[in-house]
């Protein structure tokens, strides 16, 4: 053999050696180094979950009413990654399931679109999830619709409908309970990514209120079955299969019959607003026990919470955040801000006392008082001659705050303060719960705002550019006299507390502002003795076999730090305010004693159309004076004078509550100590054999 | 000629210690294990589907017989008569490659019309047979060289050229690119081996890039080529044809582990994600089944096949022999380097069977003769 043969033929073979190396290198790449990521992606290919929900537990009232429960309906959905390959993207499949289901094409169409493809603003009722997952477009769909849809699959590619379970609230006592109970929705992608986890793809979970609250409770474990599946998605075995756990059922505080007479009420109070002229433009009510245990929360504007259950309209899910509705959507027991006016008397006269005046002390109450280059005037611009602190309760004189208020502000250094000022006012106000949240256990909750020094200074930081460059930075019609001598005023020392700031504030007036809520927490304590307590709405977490999980036990979170006496002197003007003050008339004839505050605020700004706002109507209570059970706050935004919008709408709960004027009392004496026992179906079947409901033909899941 | 060289006639009158022991029994094990793995492959789903569960476990031991009379046929006559026959030989190969091409006769399958139908359901693909042929007369024309001449002339090289240009042609017709690619690795390495001007290696290389750059560029190569061109460049851009294959055998592989998953028990297999599992892809199902350790063993069977007919090469002092040696070892390597770099992502996806293990006549027969064709030379270079 001659060389050049022998010297290739070793070329040749350590070339095929080598390339016969690389496929042992690769190899024990992918068999041993990189193999997880293979397993993971055979998993993928190989393994479907089918996920079956839980039953989500249900939600009863302190009597064992079912408040929010599960009915059987059937889910129409759409399966966008099918649909968007038709020519016409789906368009006539679409319109055609619209026309069978009697729904809007628009609608449909909307639904079925993903959030991001929408341009903001028209982004209301869009699909969250994902392209993936089947989109539902209705959940209540008849037998015969769903029939008519799947007999033509050929006609309906990626239609299905399949038998569902549907939240729903049947408000069997005629609550409505929109801002407590909330509403369940699909999960998105967002929830998935968040760190509560757990959520599987296409699961119900709560939203909000309630059934956000306590989502993890009630929402239970769904079922996973994972099938091993060949090429053509035939299932070939079964690798894994749990049994979905039932969520875990809610008892709450609430009574969902006292629920309702205060939404009635509420309604009512608005109405009588209008009346009277004025604008009434949304409310809100609270009902607690002197434990800080909510029996009653509602809000107006309302919505209905069964808009949810066949997905939601364009139309509705616009009107629930649309400013000209009055945002239905927010619940203003406790997201709403409002000037507590002079239901916050109470705070002033604590106040006052902590300052050193005395318990008995006299003051004058004139109609005018004049501070600095600024006139202040009494309510209805009337003198009431020398008056003690009950009597300024009850017939709520303004101009007496007026120099109590300036006088400390004087005496803590006045736009020179002290280096440690007494603030005896801000103190109070804090001590009373003030611009702080309550921590009711509902989301997004707002904590007020106590307009105290610090407040000022860093309101200055974040306002001083716009006051001190007024001319230039305000809208042409914000240029007129007024406005303008404001701002420079708010140029020059806006980080102050100044002498108007002060005495605004004495009378619950000027920056400050409460929640109905926190005035119900105050008024509570000041019924109960001093305790301030973190309202609760939920009373306990029960197994669907009935064993009692969790009792929310009531928990005192802080206290007045007022002495008796000075309590027992709040507590005499408040009954004197229904005796003989600014709630006469509204208590009129009222055999249970109740005590409570007028509250009529005054609030600068403009509505929608330019009118300008009319005041705020309060009334914050409780009862019976001696042995208080009850707090009731009501609220009307625009609702003007406190006793004949807000006070007679609170009176006629108490009506309701302990059975005057020919009605049968409720609950006389507060949450039964026994929780009730959870039977759903009696109810219902009680109630459809009442009402004149007829399209409730879906059968109902107890849970139990 | 050369009447020196005592002929024999017959193998027989060899004994065992006469052939190759070990390359024997790599071919052994690698035949057996094709045959668990034909089994493993076929089994669930002949039996989901009703039918017989053995019907490729039947149908592979059969041509693994006929492959092993055909091997031992080949072993019975001196590979230096062979010689006289060459001409006959390489014109049957091309008679074949001719009538693939005739409609009625050629069938298609998988966009290439490779194969012959014949009566019983049994087809035969002249391309496999083929490879034979070219080896064996570009052998005969380098290994007879004129005068006393020590290199083979450029006159001689364009003769062996144009020996294995015309089976090529051919085959560039079913079109067959994955025999085209082996047939052209083994013309350049005989051509090596031989002692031609190293020029030529380079020059063929060269031809051979830019021919296939051209025929790409010119619409010469199918869509359903480029398409797997394409997907192996990146396995995303046709998922649901032939990139969608290759991530699925690589995932079917590397989802087997360091011990695999068991024999029969491979989710990925009896899923039947990857399709042709039974033939081109049968080395997914030793990754997953068997894992690193059995398939590892494979690559380790074909390295030992591969080391021993170099050895045979080496020691035969015939040229003849020595080429037809380098041939089938080029066959054999770039066949199943190109197979298994195939289903791990590092060659691009063609059509051709893994020697030994992969289901299918034609390549089991071709194999197995190419075997017989080694242990004949190493017979006839005992001492």
């Amino acid at each position: 053999m001659n060389e050049r043969s022998r010297l290739n033929m070793i070329v040749v073979q350590v070339l095929i050696a080598s390339i016969m190396v690389t496929l042992l290198g690769r190899l024990y790449y992918m068999q041993v180094v990189d193999v997880e990521r293979y397993r993971s992606a055979a998993l993928n290919v190989q393994s479907r979950d089918v996920v079956t929900p839980a039953n989500r537990g249900l939600i009863v009232d302190n009597t064992g009413i079912p408040m929010a429960i599960n009915r059987a309906g059937l889910e129409v959905t759409v399966d966008r990654s099918v649909i968007d390959k038709l020519p016409d993207k789906g368009a006539s499949v679409l319109s055609e399931v619209a026309r069978i289901l009697g729904l809007e094409y628009q609608d449909v169409y909307i639904r079925t679109r993903l959030c991001p493809e929408l341009k903001a603003g028209q982004k209301s009722g869009c699909w969250n999830g994902n392209r993936y997952q089947p989109i539902p477009i209705t959940k209540s769909a008849s037998e015969k619709q769903a029939l008519s849809i799947l007999e033509r699959a050929d006609r309906f590619p990626g239609i299905d409908a399949a038998p569902i379970s549907i939240r729903y609230y049947p408000s069997l006592a005629g609550e409505n309970g929109a801002h407590l109970l909330g509403y369940v929705g699909p999960v998105t992608e967002g929830d998935l990514n968040s760190s509560n986890g757990g959520y599987f793809r296409n699961e119900l979970i709560g939203k909000s209120g309630i059934e956000f609250q306590y989502d993890s409770e009630l929402r239970g474990v769904p079922g996973v079955r994972t099938v091993i599946v060949d090429r053509k998605e035939a299932v070939t075995r079964e690798s894994r299969n749990v049994a979905p756990v039932s969520g875990k059922n809610l008892v709450l505080n609430i009574n969902a019959k006292i629920q309702a007479i205060a939404e009635a009420e509420l309604a009512a109070s608005i109405a009588r607003g209008k009346a009277q002229g004025r604008r009434a433009d949304a409310g809100a009510v609270v009902v607690m026990d002197m434990q800080g245990r909510v029996v009653a929360l509602a809000s107006y504007p309302t919505y209905d919470p069964n808009i949810w259950e066949n997905g939601i309209t364009v139309r509705q899910a616009k009107r629930l955040y649309s400013e000209s509705a009055g945002v239905p959507a927010l619940s203003r027991v406790t997201q709403g801000n409002f000037s507590p006016a002079s239901t916050f008397k109470v705070v002033s006269t604590a106040a006052a006392i902590n300052a050193g005046y005395k318990l008995n002390q006299t003051f004058n109450c004139p109609a005018e008082v004049q501070i600095g280059t600024r006139t202040f005037r009494n309510f209805d611009s009337k003198a009431a001659g020398r008056i003690d602190l009950k009597k300024a309760l009850a017939i709520s004189c303004d101009s007496l705050w007026y120099q109590v208020a300036y006088d400390e502000w004087v005496r803590d250094g006045g736009l020179r303060p002290k280096p440690t000022p007494n603030d005896h006012f801000f103190t109070t106000a804090r001590l009373f719960g003030l611009g702080q949240k309550t921590g009711i256990d509902l989301p997004s909750e707002s904590a007020g705002r106590l307009p105290d020094r610090e407040w000022k200074k860093s309101w200055y930081q974040r306002n001083k550019d716009f006051y001190c460059n007024y001319s230039s930075r305000a809208k042409k019609s914000q240029l007129t006299p007024l406005l303008i001598e404001i701002a420079r005023e708010n140029c020059l020392d806006g980080d102050k507390v100044r002498a108007g700031d002060a005495v605004n504030f004495s009378i619950g007036q000027g920056d400050l502002l409460a929640t109905p809520l926190q005035m119900a927490v105050m008024y509570t304590a000041i019924a109960n003795g001093g305790s301030l307590y973190k309202p609760q709405i939920a009373r306990a977490v029960v197994d669907p076999n009935g064993t009692v999980i969790k009792e929310f036990e009531p928990r005192a979170v802080g206290t007045l730090s007022t002495k008796k006496k000075t309590l027992k002197l709040i507590q005499q003007g408040l009954r004197q305010v229904v005796t003989g003050g600014t709630a006469t008339g509204a208590f009129a004839g009222m055999k249970v004693e109740v005590s409570g505050k007028t509250g009529t605020g005054q609030v600068f700004g403009r509505n929608l159309d330019g009118s300008a706002k009319d005041d705020t109507s309060w009334f914050a209570s409780y009862a019976p004076t001696k042995k208080p059970v009850y707090t009731v706050v009501m609220m009307v935004s625009q609702g003007g004078f406190g006793a004949s919008t807000s006070g007679v709408g609170v009176r006629r709960i108490y009506d309701g509550i302990f059975g005057e004027g020919g009605k049968k009392p409720i609950a006389p004496n507060g949450i039964p100590s026994k929780l009730p026992t959870i039977d759903v179906t009696s109810s219902l079947n009680d109630e459809q054999s009442n009402s004149a409901r007829t399209n409730e033909t879906g059968t109902v899941k107890s849970g139990n | 000629m050369a009447t020196e060289l005592s002929y024999r006639r017959s193998s027989s009158r060899f004994s065992l210690r006469d052939w190759d022991l070990a390359l024997g029994l790599a071919v052994v094990g690698l035949l057996g294990i094709g045959t668990i793995l034909v089994y493993a492959a076929t089994r669930d789903w002949f039996a989901s589907n009703g039918l017989d569960p053995q019907y490729y476990l039947k149908r592979h031991v059969i041509n693994i017989l006929i492959g092993a009379l055909l091997a031992w046929s080949v072993t019975l006559i001196d590979y230096r008569m062979i010689r006289a026959y060459t001409p006959v030989l390489w014109g049957i190969g091309v008679l074949g490659l001719l009538l693939v091409l005739i409609p009625g006769i050629g069938v298609t399958v998988n966009g290439a019309r490779a194969w012959i139908g014949l009566p019983g359901g049994f087809q035969i693909q002249p391309a496999e047979l083929a490879k034979i042929t070219i080896i064996v007369g570009m052998a005969l024309i380098l290994s007879e060289l004129h005068g006393n001449q020590e290199h083979p002339q450029s006159e001689d090289v364009l003769k062996a050229l144009a020996v294995a240009a015309i089976p090529v042609m051919l085959i560039v017709l079913q079109p067959d690119l994955g025999t085209i690619l082996i047939v052209s690795a083994s013309v350049v390495t005989i051509i090596a081996v031989s002692g031609a001007q190293i020029r030529w290696v380079f020059g063929l290389i060269t031809l051979a890039i830019i021919s296939g750059y051209v025929a790409v560029q010119a619409g010469m190569v199918s869509e359903y080529q480029v398409k797997r061109l394409e997907s192996f460049i990146d396995p995303n851009a046709d998922p649901m044809m032939s990139g969608y294959q290759l991530r699925q055998a690589r995932i079917t592989i590397g989802s087997g582990g360091i011990s695999g998953t068991g024999l029969f028990d491979g989710p990925q297999t009896n899923g039947r994600f990857v399709p042709e599992q039974h033939t081109d892809f049968i080395f997914t199902v030793a990754g997953e089944q068997l894992g690193f350790l059995g398939s590892g063993l494979i690559i380790l069977l074909y390295l030992i096949i591969l080391l021993r007919a170099f050895a045979i090469a080496k020691r035969t002092n015939d040229m003849f022999g020595r080429l037809v040696c380098i041939g089938v070892i080029a066959w054999f390597a770039f066949q199943t380097f190109e197979n298994i770099g195939m289903t791990m992502g590092l060659m691009p996806m063609t059509g051709v069977p893994l020697p030994f293990l992969s289901y299918g006549g034609s390549s089991m027969f071709a194999c197995l003769i190419g075997i017989g064709l080694l242990q004949n030379v190493h017979l006839r270079s005992a001492r």
